[in-house]
C-alpha cells in the first residue's frame, strides 16, 4: 500500500505497458525487439500480480512468489529464444521476422 | 487283448521327421534328408508290418469277430456338452491294412525316391513334404471320429499340392497343384456340410457309435425327407462328394491326370496308391451307414463308380503321355473299387462287394505303384513322357521290363497275379447283385487289359528308336523297390482276404468263381492279344485304325472335352456372369466410395491451406483478434 496512489493507477499502467508489449509484437520485423515487447508483456502481468496481492490480500504473498517465477521464466525465455535467433541468424543471415517463413503448408 | 499302445509312435515319429527336415534340412548334406526320411517311415513300416501281425494273428479277434480297437482318445475340443472332438487312434481291420498298404508303399517310394530325386535342387524340401503326407494319410486312417478324419484330409490335400508344385518354376506344374487343390477343396465344401448334418441327426462325430450296426445312429435313422431322399441320405451322399473329389471320381476327376506333372515317384505315391484311395477308405469306414440307413446313397456311388471306371477306361487307351494314361487307368481302378462298395450289403457274405474293394484296394496299391514306379524308371532313362517317343526298350532295361509286365498281367487280372483274385470278387460281387454293372466291370477289365498293354507293347517292343544317349538300366535304390512291388504283386492275391478284412469283422470264405473267372480272363487275354496285334511291332494300323473313327477319337482323345468344359463353365459363365459384375461392383461403388471421401478431403486442405502462411506475426494478429473478441462476447454475457 503506497499513500496517495491507488490501485486502479497500477492497473491502467499493467494495461499501458501490456497494450504497448502487443502492439511492438505485431508491428516490429526486428525478432529481437519481439522478444523485447514478449517480455513487456510479461512484466504488465507481473504488475497486475504485484498490486493485486498488495492491495487486496496483504496478508498472502502468492501474487509475488508468482511475479518472481515469471520473472525467471522469463529469463530462460530470453536465453532460449536468444539463442534460436542466433542460430537462424547464421542460417539465413537476417532476424528479420517476415523471411523466418519456412514452417507452412 | 493287446493294447497296441505303441502305435502312436507312428504318426510322431513322422510328423518329427517333417518338422526336422524342414528346418533343419538345408543345413546338412541333401542326402542326409533322405536318408532321415526314409529311416522314419522305416519305422513305421516295422511297427505298421508288427501291428498288423499281431492283429490279424488273434489279438483284435473276440468270438470269430474283429473288433474296433482304440489305444488312444483324448478329449481335443469340447464346443459344448454333447459335442466333442476327440483326436486318438482306431485300430479295425480296414485302418490295419491300410497302415500297410501306406507304409510299404512309402517307404518303397522313399527309397525310389532316394535314387530318383539325386542331384535335385529341392531335395531335403522334397522328402520333408514326403514325410508330411505320409503322417497325414496315417492320420487319415487311424482316426476315430469323422472331424479328425477331415482335418487329416485337408492335410494330405496340402501336401499332395505342394507336392504336385514340387517343380514350381514349371508353370503347367503350378497350374496342376492349383488345380489339384481347388478341385479337391470344392468337393471337400460337401464332405464338410455332409460331416455337419450327419453329426446334427446322429449326435456325434465318432466312428465306433456311428457305424454300430445296432447303435443309436443307424437305428434313429432320419425321418425327415427332403426332395424325396432322407437327410441321412443327403448326408451321406454329401461324404461321398468329398470322397469323390479325393478319389477322383467322375466328375471331379480332371485334377488327377494333371497332377501327373509332379515327380514320379510322388505320383506312385499319393496319386497312384493312397490319398486317392481315401475316398473308397471313407466310404468303407462308413459303410455300415451306408448300407443300413441310406442304401440309395450306397447305389449311387455304385453307378457314379462304373460310369467313371468305364469313362477313364475309354479316355486311357488313346492318350499317348505314359503318366497320363497310368492316372486315368487309376481313375479306373478306383472307379471299381466304389463300383464294388456299391454293390455290396452288410453282413457275412453278403458283405463280398466290401472285401473285394478292400482286397482290390490292396493290390492295386502294390501294383500301380510299381507301373507308376517303372514308368519313373524309364522317364528317367528317356527324358520323355510321350509313348511315341519310345520302343524297343527292354533290351536297355530288363529289370523295369519284367516288373513292369509282371504290374500289367496284375492289373489285367491274369492268374496268378495279385489283380486276378480280387477282380474276380468284384465281378461275383456285381453279378449276385446287379447285372449291368456286371456288363460294365466286364468291358472295362477288356479295356483295362488292352491299353495297359498297348502301353507295355509301346515301350518295350515296338520299333527300335534311336536313342541320343543309349538309355541304361536305373541305379539299385530304384531297381530294389521294382522288384519288391513285383514280388508283392505275386503273392498278394493269395491273402485270405475274406477271413480279415469284412464288412462287419467276421471272415467268411471265399473260392474262385470259375465260371465268372473264365470269361473274365478270356476277355482280359483279348484285350492283351488286341494290343500285341496292333502295338507289338511297328505299323500303321493303329493310325489307320485312328483315322476311320475321325472325331469319336478325337473326341476321346480330348478327354470328352471335360476340361474344355469347366473351363467354359468357369471362364464364361462364373467369370463373366458373377465375377465381372462383382469386380465391377466393388471397383465402382465400394472403391469409389473410398477414394471419393479421400477427394473431398484434399480437396478442402488444398484451399485452405494458405491460411498457414509461415507469417509468426499474422497468427500473432488472429490470435490477439480472436482473444479480443472473445473477452468482448464474455463482457456481453457478463454484463446482460
Amino acid at each position: 500500500m503506497i499513500e496517495g496512489i491507488q490501485l486502479e493507477f497500477f492497473l491502467v499502467l499493467g494495461t499501458l505497458v501490456f497494450f504497448i508489449g502487443i502492439y511492438g509484437f505485431l508491428t516490429r520485423k526486428n525478432l529481437i525487439t519481439m522478444l523485447m515487447s514478449a517480455e513487456l508483456i510479461l512484466n504488465a502481468v507481473n504488475i497486475n500480480f504485484v498490486a493485486f496481492n498488495k492491495y487486496l490480500y496483504p496478508e498472502n504473498l502468492e501474487g509475488q512468489f508468482f511475479a518472481l517465477f515469471i520473472i525467471a521464466i522469463a529469463a530462460t525465455e530470453v536465453a532460449v529464444a536468444v539463442s534460436i535467433i542466433i542460430s537462424l541468424y547464421r542460417k539465413i543471415k537476417s532476424i528479420d521476422v517476415e523471411k523466418v517463413n519456412e514452417l507452412k503448408y | 487283448m493287446e493294447n497296441f499302445g505303441y502305435i502312436v509312435i507312428v504318426p510322431f515319429i513322422l510328423l518329427i521327421s517333417f518338422i526336422l527336415i524342414g528346418l533343419a534340412g538345408g543345413r546338412f548334406k541333401p542326402s542326409l534328408s533322405g536318408i532321415a526320411g526314409t529311416f522314419s517311415v522305416f519305422v513305421t513300416t516295422v511297427i505298421s508290418y508288427i501291428t498288423a501281425f499281431s492283429y490279424f494273428s488273434g489279438a483284435g479277434l473276440v468270438n470269430g469277430v474283429y473288433q474296433k480297437i482304440i489305444p488312444y482318445n483324448t478329449e481335443w475340443l469340447r464346443f459344448t456338452d454333447k459335442l466333442v472332438i476327440n483326436m486318438g487312434i482306431l485300430l479295425d481291420p480296414i485302418s490295419v491294412m491300410m497302415l500297410v498298404v501306406i507304409s510299404t508303399v512309402s517307404l518303397m517310394v522313399h527309397i525310389y525316391s532316394l535314387g530318383y530325386m539325386k542331384g535335385d535342387s529341392g531335395y531335403s524340401r522334397y522328402f520333408s513334404f514326403l514325410s508330411l503326407f505320409t503322417f497325414s494319410m496315417i492320420g487319415l486312417v487311424i482316426s476315430t471320429n469323422i472331424f479328425e478324419t477331415y482335418i487329416f484330409w485337408e492335410l494330405v490335400g496340402v501336401s499332395s499340392y505342394l507336392l504336385i508344385g514340387h517343380y514350381y518354376q514349371k508353370p503347367s506344374a503350378v497350374a496342376a497343384s492349383k488345380k489339384a487343390f481347388v478341385v479337391t477343396r470344392f468337393a471337400d465344401l460337401g464332405f464338410l456340410i455332409g460331416i455337419l448334418i450327419l453329426s446334427n441327426i446322429t449326435g456325434t462325430f465318432d466312428y465306433s457309435i456311428l457305424t454300430d450296426p445296432n447303435g443309436p445312429a443307424i437305428a434313429q435313422g432320419s425321418t425327415i425327407a427332403f426332395m424325396g431322399l432322407s437327410v441321412m441320405t443327403w448326408a451321406l451322399i454329401l461324404v461321398f462328394m468329398g470322397c469323390a473329389g479325393k478319389s477322383a471320381m467322375f466328375p471331379l476327376h480332371i485334377w488327377l491326370p494333371d497332377a501327373m506333372e509332379g515327380p514320379t515317384p510322388v505320383s506312385a505315391l499319393i496319386h497312384a496308391a493312397t490319398m486317392v484311395v481315401a475316398g473308397v477308405y471313407l466310404v468303407a469306414r462308413l459303410f455300415p451307414l451306408y448300407a443300413l440307413s441310406a442304401p440309395a446313397a450306397l447305389h449311387f456311388i455304385g453307378y457314379v463308380g462304373a460310369f467313371t471306371s468305364l469313362f477313364a477306361a475309354i479316355i486311357a487307351c488313346t492318350q499317348t503321355d505314359i503318366k497320363r494314361v497310368l492316372a486315368f487307368s487309376t481313375i479306373s481302378q478306383i472307379g471299381l473299387m466304389m463300383l464294388a462298395l456299391g454293390v455290396s450289403d452288410y453282413g457275412g457274405e453278403k458283405g463280398l462287394g466290401y472285401m473285394s474293394s478292400m482286397f482290390h484296394l490292396f493290390n492295386h496299391a502294390m501294383f500301380k505303384a510299381l507301373l507308376f514306379l517303372c514308368a519313373g524308371s524309364v522317364i528317367h532313362a528317356v527324358h520323355s513322357n510321350e509313348m511315341n517317343g519310345m520302343g524297343g526298350l527292354r533290351k536297355f532295361m530288363p529289370v523295369t521290363h519284367i516288373t513292369f509286365l509282371v504290374a500289367c498281367l496284375a492289373i489285367a487280372g491274369i492268374p496268378p497275379f495279385s489283380g486276378f483274385f480280387s477282380k474276380d470278387e468284384i465281378l461275383v460281387a456285381a453279378f449276385e447283385k446287379d447285372f449291368v454293372l456286371f456288363i460294365v466291370s466286364m468291358i472295362i477289365a477288356g479295356l483295362t487289359a488292352f491299353y495297359m498293354f498297348r502301353l507295355y507293347f509301346s515301350i518295350f517292343w515296338n520299333k527300335n528308336n534311336e536313342y541320343k544317349d543309349s538309355p541304361h538300366e536305373s541305379p539299385s535304390s530304384m531297381a530294389v523297390p521294382l522288384m519288391f512291388l513285383a514280388f508283392a504283386s505275386l503273392i498278394t492275391g493269395f491273402i485270405p482276404f475274406s477271413k480279415l478284412v469284412t464288412a462287419d469283422g467276421a471272415g467268411f470264405e471265399t473260392h474262385i468263381h470259375w465260371g465268372i473267372a473264365v470269361p473274365a480272363v478270356v476277355i482280359a487275354l483279348a484285350g492283351i492279344l488286341t494290343a500285341m496285334a496292333l502295338y507289338k511291332k511297328e505299323s500303321g494300323l493303329p493310325q489307320r485304325i485312328t483315322a476311320s473313327l475321325g472325331s469319336l477319337y478325337r473326341l476321346i482323345y480330348k478327354k470328352f472335352y471335360i476340361d474344355e468344359i469347366y473351363l467354359f463353365i468357369t471362364k464364361k459363365i462364373i467369370f463373366n456372369g458373377i465375377s465381372a459384375p462383382v469386380a465391377w461392383f466393388d471397383r465402382k461403388v465400394v472403391d469409389n466410395t473410398m477414394n471419393g471421401i479421400a477427394a473431398v478431403t484434399n480437396f478442402i486442405s488444398v484451399k485452405i491451406k494458405s491460411f498457414q502462411s509461415g507469417q509468426l506475426q499474422q497468427y500473432a494478429y488472429v490470435m490477439v483478434s480472436g482473444m479480443i473478441i472473445i473477452i468482448l462476447f464474455a463482457l456481453y454475457l457478463w454484463n446482460k
